[in-house]
């Protein structure tokens, strides 16, 4: 109701018929959809029993989605072994990744052209050629090379040597999603680091700060507003991304997976039994990510944004408020 | 020891094409404030940023304390100087810019104290001791703990001559520290140059406030077109410009 000098009328809000017709379609579906996921269907066979001289018959049914042979192995040994080494994989190839990556990322934007071209074909390489085929390169690469030696180039004279045959699988794979992703982060590292306003490098210069400490204490935390959030995308999509190790025969989550269904063929159990697990860890990062880019947006914005605990916290007071106060009459 | 903090012969400056200095000469005496003035792009800013040696001169020689900055004088030889020894040298001398530049992922105090910790390795305790106390000096104690985008135009300049301050600079250089503020808030930081005028230090102003140039300034130097066009005491050069391109100036900004 709103007030108009002595006289009051009744507000009227705008019907939205066309919003109410596909809330409805769309009610429809998602409850079709969760009843066929939880829907159980006929096995074929038939269970018998005999009461009171009665035989009794009914068919077995059984959940179509598997949900009970999903669970049995959602904590077997095999599959939380497959957990750790994704997330092992994981952990290894993006830090690989970021730190090369930000390397590759500062010698792009050097002024000597002999660091930034390297940069480029680095960026050119590794982001032209598939993952997947990165992963095969570094599990063979026994074949172009026996062993790695670390000496005096050009002479006989070495410390180190390193028998290539000793690159295991997983080896392979943390080299080669590590190499991979430092493509791309370099490309988001540089995004980042040109977005620093050049007034505060001047500054950081002007107060005597060498190059690398305008680097370390100015450009790279601001950097890190832009950096973060595609970071964290990367981040999830190595996480999955590590599902291409199966194929060369590391038994993370995925690989697991393969190897419980190749003897027991419940297929589309156990890779709804993987899928589950990829879900959660992805939520929880994302749930980390939101945290760390709030971290690092400090200074940007004039107030920081609740966040959707505080919020909660505050709607729930302010209900209670309400109930305890009474609240001042509508205008009639 | 000379009683020049700064002496500048003949110093030229160059992008591609534009020569935006041609042959400057400037003498800045100890405990003296001198103001730039002239219309913009006449190389003011420029001759400011090679002091510090944020722009390297292409000719000219150009003494800061007695000693050529950026180069070393060895065996009728100018030997670049090593970085680390420019960055000290730079340190040295405070400056406060246009767009303020404060660092915007720091608060005000870690502002202040970032270069006396890292760069002068001041213990923290104890730089932000002082870092307090040059608050207070510029009006902005109760800030310390907020970020720059939470201050006004105005507070953020007195933060960020704080900062330079915090260096005890032997000489300061301000390139147009008002020329971003709303003109009700040119007065406070104008105020803080003042005070920090009668204290006795060394000051390089270019700014178009001409008020402030007639009542702070022991000398002005009017660049126009790379060159310096006229110089002298303030009354002498705002009140009488021989120069019809110092008149022409003044009549558009008074």
């Amino acid at each position: 109701m709103t007030t108009d000098g002595d006289q009051t009328y009744r507000v009227v809000p705008v019907r939205h018929y066309g919003r109410w017709v596909a809330a409805a379609v769309i009610a429809v579906l998602t409850a079709m959809v969760v009843h066929t996921i939880f829907s159980k269907i006929p096995t074929g066979q038939v269970a018998c029993s005999t009461s009171n001289g009665v035989r009794l018959c009914h068919p077995i049914m059984e959940w179509r989605f598997g949900w009970d042979v999903v669970f049995q192995y959602f904590t077997s040994a095999l599959m939380v072994k497959g957990l750790l080494i994704t997330i092992e994989l994981t952990l290894i190839a993006m830090l690989i990744g970021i730190v090369l990556g930000v390397l590759v990322a500062i010698m792009r934007l050097s002024p000597n052209r002999l660091l930034s071209i390297p940069a480029w074909i680095y960026t050119w390489f590794f982001r032209g050629t598939p993952v997947y085929v990165q992963l095969l390169f570094w599990f063979n690469f026994a074949a172009l090379y026996k062993t790695i030696v670390l000496g005096v180039p050009f002479s006989s004279a070495h410390f180190f040597t390193f028998d290539t045959l000793n690159i295991t699988a997983f080896i392979a794979a943390t080299i080669g999603l590590g190499l991979n992703e430092a493509a791309y982060m370099s490309e988001i590292a540089r995004a980042g680091l040109i977005s620093v306003d050049e007034g505060q490098i001047e500054a950081a210069t002007a107060l005597g700060m060498t190059r690398a400490q305008t680097l370390r204490l100015v450009i790279l935390p601001q950097a890190m507003r832009v950096i973060l959030p595609p970071t964290g995308n990367e981040v999830i999509s190595m996480l999955k991304t590590t599902s291409l190790a199966a194929s060369i025969g590391v038994l993370e989550l995925t690989g697991a997976a393969q190897n419980i269904y190749a003897s027991n063929y419940k297929i589309m159990d156990l890779l709804i039994c993987a899928s589950l697990w990829y879900i959660i860890m992805t939520t929880i990062l994302s749930i980390g990510q939101y945290y760390v880019e709030r971290h690092f947006g400090r200074g940007a914005l004039r107030n920081q944004p609740l966040t959707p605990i505080e919020r909660l916290r505050r709607d729930v007071r302010g209900i209670a408020g309400k109930m305890h106060t009474s609240r001042p009459g509508v205008a009639q | 020891m000379t009683d020049l903090m700064v002496d500048a012969k003949n110093i030229a400056k160059h992008y591609g094409n534009i020569e935006v200095l041609k042959g400057v000469n400037l003498q800045v005496k100890r405990g003296e404030v001198t103001c730039l003035i002239g219309p913009s792009g006449s190389g003011k800013s420029t001759l400011l940023r090679c002091i510090n040696h944020l722009e390297k001169h292409d000719a000219g020689e150009l003494f800061v304390d007695g000693n050529l900055v950026g180069y070393e004088l060895k065996d009728n030889k100018l030997y670049e100087r090593k970085s680390n020894e420019i960055c000290q040298s730079r340190s040295e001398i405070g400056m406060v810019f246009q767009r303020f530049n404060l660092f915007a992922h720091l608060t005000v105090l870690d502002n202040i104290t970032i270069g006396m910790i890292r760069v002068r390795g001041i213990a923290p305790d104890r730089a932000a001791e002082k870092a307090r106390e040059l608050l207070r000096r510029v009006g902005l104690e109760n800030k310390e703990s907020n970020y720059p985008s939470q201050l006004s135009g105005g507070q953020q300049q007195r933060v960020a001559i704080a900062r330079a301050l915090a260096m005890e600079p032997k000489l300061m250089l301000f390139d147009e520290p008002t020329s971003a503020l709303d003109p009700e808030l040119v007065g406070e930081v104008l105020d803080v140059m003042k005070d920090l005028a009668n204290s006795g230090m060394t000051m390089i102003v270019v700014t178009h406030e001409m008020g402030f140039a007639r009542e702070v300034a022991d000398t002005v130097y009017f660049l126009d077109q790379g060159v310096i066009e006229e110089s002298g005491e303030p009354q002498q050069v705002l009140s009488n410009p021989r120069s019809e391109r110092l008149q022409g100036f003044l009549s558009k900004v008074l």
